[in-house]
């Protein structure tokens, strides 16, 4: 066993800090949040060029070769500073499934240039009052002049708006066995017939509904098999699961930290809130919280690193993570009182973040019942 | 025991709630909003709905409902219980009435103001004619409000305020300010400071914005410089300020929005019992139907404080410490309604007011996420009143 963080996970994780915090002022954060494009350009390249796109990649697709765990160890910053960016779809969204189901010629045609940072993509697979199994995909592409047809609406599609690619996983064929018949096909964002309508969310964090009316897209945009999408769709999610949690993880971290700093410098009775017993107990319920939670979450990220089935770990990790950054930011906001309740204020930024976080990729209600099935309920 | 309601006050009740139906513009509902509990989003306190609010209010102050409680020599009924039915119908609906004047300043008048200032204001706050914002608070001086800095010194037959107040909810729509002022420096804490009812239109005053996390200009900082303040406008005794402040508590303990409470949960069970989930109706989740049946018990709990409160009150039987549970169970119960709501609406709950696809009340949910954060920390946050119940309610020794 060995709980600690490598000589250059330290690294990477001092650099991240270090960057985001400079680069990334809060005064910008709600600036890029506003903004419809959700985030900025000129530092998307200078992530880039710090070969954060770069890192989970192959050497052979100019990749830097980085495990899943420095991924996550990455996102955790980007969740403690908050940095609004088409990152976590690109990576996790995009370049994860494309590296793990695509077959070489589309490899080498989009993974070296996810890893220059010169491409945005992004994953389209929630539909309309429905879940995040496979007997949710329900829109359908049908074959024609060998093409397909995708026609159908899918929500909550991060960075939609400003992707160049979208995989979209669609259903193919009716199978008794709902998990056949599933097809992700990578389509081409500005094709005839795709539009897409940013929703107005609690984060501001920039996730679209986009309509597929029609759209013509090339057998050969299959990635993996046809039909035998579901699996990719599956192992993406697990993935995505845990790397959210480590930005939740982060962005609760960040929350203690700045509640720490107040409550030793505001003074009400003479003394510093922070030497009142109840909010001393807010900050141990806190602590506790965080600290629980990175555990499943490393745990999760080392155990998908080492190539094993992580379903249950990312499922715990996620469960937890949600109810956990949830509580850590309505405590957060009590400490802060009054001046939190202001928008000048950073609290609610992550406060927003929570529960976002915890309605992505499965909420905690969600990831209970996959704790359940995988412990073979 | 009788857990009902009395005839003449089921008419009563009924009689609100036709009117306020009657009254409320049919797109009201989809136009503001109001979370139970909370104190960022009240209609009436936003400068879009100030002009149709005070017209409203007015309206329910001529038909006798702002001073329900009062006593009947001050053109009030005498019931707690009717003004809470008002309360209960108003919030319900989420009208936009009532404010400091009328659940703090006239009750607290009555109880302390000298004759000729019952005179002069009574009449106007009942009417709905003259509306207060608090000013209490100030930047160093939030849950320890014994420390605030403000002062009134007397000059002849006016006090000169200097100072600054802050998170005053109102004061950039409502004509007057309820103010605590230090006039005593050399007292203890509790010796000295005064009441006083300062016009906003007074020169010296200043009112800037706060914009609060979601967006909405609900409360302000306000600056004094040199005010001058006629000396009758002082509210019962100089330098007993902080003690009229704890008798005008108990009326404002009451006031929390309660049937905005019933309406959240109306509004969810009619969406469980509307919206398919993966082919089921969300109702015939089992999940849902316990997190429905969970909040519902917490509902029905934070009602019996309610209206054993009122019942109370008109029995001359007011307990600070029940008032004290009513405020911190109900504020976190709020918490917890948001949060039960983002989880039955999973995705969609994050979805804010004018996006495409917004449930409930276009968004309401949203809505209800962030303001209900300000419930447990206004009017004293939670660990003061949980202090207050320790230790002055259930007898625990103070540290
Ligand atoms: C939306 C909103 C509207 C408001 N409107 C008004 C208004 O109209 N007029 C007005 O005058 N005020 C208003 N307030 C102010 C409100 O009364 C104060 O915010 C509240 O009293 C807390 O004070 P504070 O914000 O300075 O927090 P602080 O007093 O600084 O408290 C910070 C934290 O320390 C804790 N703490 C402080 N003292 C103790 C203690 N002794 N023991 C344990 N914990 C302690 C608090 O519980 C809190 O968690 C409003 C506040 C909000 C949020």
């Amino acid at each position: 066993m060995n709980f600690e963080l490598s000589e250059e996970q330290k690294m990477l994780k001092k650099t991240a800090h270090d960057f985001l915090a400079k680069k990334y002022p809060k005064d910008l954060v709600k600036k890029l949040e506003e903004s419809h494009k959700g985030y900025s350009q000129e530092l998307w390249k200078e992530m880039a060029e710090l070969g954060w796109m770069a890192l989970v990649f192959p050497e052979e697709y100019d990749g830097i070769d980085g495990s899943f765990l420095d991924l996550v160890i990455l996102l955790e910053e980007m969740g403690y500073n908050i940095c609004p960016s088409p990152f976590f779809s690109t990576v996790i969204l995009g370049g994860l499934p494309i590296l793990m189901a695509a077959n070489e010629e589309q490899k080498k045609e989009l993974l070296p240039r996810i890893a220059m940072g010169e491409l945005i993509i992004t994953l389209a697979l929630t539909e309309p009052n429905n879940g995040l199994e496979a007997k949710s995909v329900q829109v359908k592409a049908t074959p024609s002049n060998g093409e397909y047809v995708i026609k159908g609406t899918k929500l909550f599609v991060s960075d939609a708006h400003v992707a160049d690619y979208i995989l979209c996983a669609v259903r193919t064929e009716d199978a008794s066995d709902l998990e056949r018949g599933i097809t992700v096909f990578l389509v081409q964002a500005k094709s005839p017939g795709v539009q897409c309508t940013l929703l107005k969310t609690l984060a501001r964090d920039k996730q679209c509904e986009v309509i597929f009316d029609d759209v013509h897209v090339p057998k050969e945009n299959i990635v993996g098999t046809k039909g035998q999408g579901w699996p990719i769709i599956k192992h993406t999610l697990e993935k995505a699961a845990v790397a959210r949690s480590a930005q939740m993880v982060g962005g609760a971290q960040a929350v203690i930290d700045m509640a720490l700093s107040y409550s030793k410098a505001r003074v009400q009775f003479d003394r510093p809130i922070g030497s009142f017993q109840a909010v001393q107990h807010h900050f141990t319920n806190m602590w506790a919280d965080i600290i629980g939670s990175r555990n499943l979450v490393y745990k999760a990220a080392w155990k998908i690193s080492e190539g094993g089935l992580a379903g249950l770990e990312s499922a715990m990790a996620k469960a937890r993570v949600g109810e956990a950054y949830r509580r850590v930011t309505i405590l957060g906001h009590q400490i802060f009182g009054g001046i939190g309740f202001t928008k000048e204020h950073d609290m609610h930024l992550y406060h927003r973040l929570s529960m976002a976080g915890d309605l992505s990729f499965g909420n905690v209600d969600f990831q209970r019942e996959m704790v359940a099935t995988e412990l073979g309920l | 025991m009788d857990f009902d309601f009395t005839e003449e006050e089921k008419v009563f009740r009924k009689e609100v709630d036709e009117f306020v139906r009657e009254e409320l513009p049919p797109d009201w509902d989809v136009k503001t909003s109001y979370w139970p509990a909370g104190y960022g989003t009240l209609a009436q306190m936003e400068t879009e709905f100030a002009d149709y609010a005070s017209e409203f209010h007015r309206k329910i102050g001529k038909k006798g409902w702002l001073s329900c409680g009062w006593p009947k020599e001050y053109g009030g009924m005498n019931s707690w219980v009717k003004n809470a039915i008002v309360d209960e119908v108003m919030s319900y609906h989420r009208a936009p009435y009532g404010g400091v004047a009328t659940w703090i300043s006239g009750p607290t008048i009555i109880e302390v103001g000298s004759e000729s200032m019952k005179k002069e204001w009574l009449p106007k706050i009942a009417n709905g004619e003259a509306t207060f914002w608090l000013g209490y608070s100030e930047p160093n001086a939030g849950s320890d409000l014994g420390s605030l800095k403000t002062r009134a010194v007397k000059n002849g037959d006016e006090f000169i305020v200097n100072g600054q107040k802050t998170w005053g909810t109102g004061a950039h729509v409502t004509d007057y300010c309820w103010l605590l002022a230090k006039t005593d420096p050399s007292a203890r804490k509790h010796g000295s400071a005064t009441l006083m009812i300062v016009d906003n239109k007074t020169p010296g005053i200043d009112i800037r914005p706060i914009e609060n996390i979601l967006g909405i200009h609900s409360f302000n900082e306000v600056f004094f410089d040199d005010v001058r303040v006629p000396e009758e406008n002082v509210v019962g005794e100089i330098n007993r300020g902080f003690y009229n402040v704890m008798l005008a508590l108990q009326y404002e303990r009451l006031i929390m929005g309660m049937g905005a409470f019933r309406r959240v949960l109306e509004e969810l069970i009619r969406y469980v019992k509307e919206t398919e989930y993966n082919g089921q109706l969300l109702k015939d989740d089992p999940l849902v139907r316990n997190k429905i049946a969970s909040i519902a018990i917490e509902i029905e709990v934070i009602y019996s404080f309610y209206w054993r409160t009122a019942w109370a009150m008109d029995q001359g039987k007011f307990s600070e410490t029940e008032a004290s549970v009513f405020k911190l169970f109900g504020t976190e119960l709020s918490v917890k309604i948001a949060c039960t709501a983002m989880e039955i609406l999973g995705l969609y709950g994050q979805l804010e007011r004018g996006s495409k696809w917004a449930p409930l009340l276009d968004g309401w949910a949203s809505i209800g996420y962030l303001d209900a954060i300000s419930g447990p920390i206004g009017a004293g946050t939670s660990e003061v009143q949980r202090d207050i119940i320790a230790i002055r309610g259930l007898g625990l020794p103070r540290d």
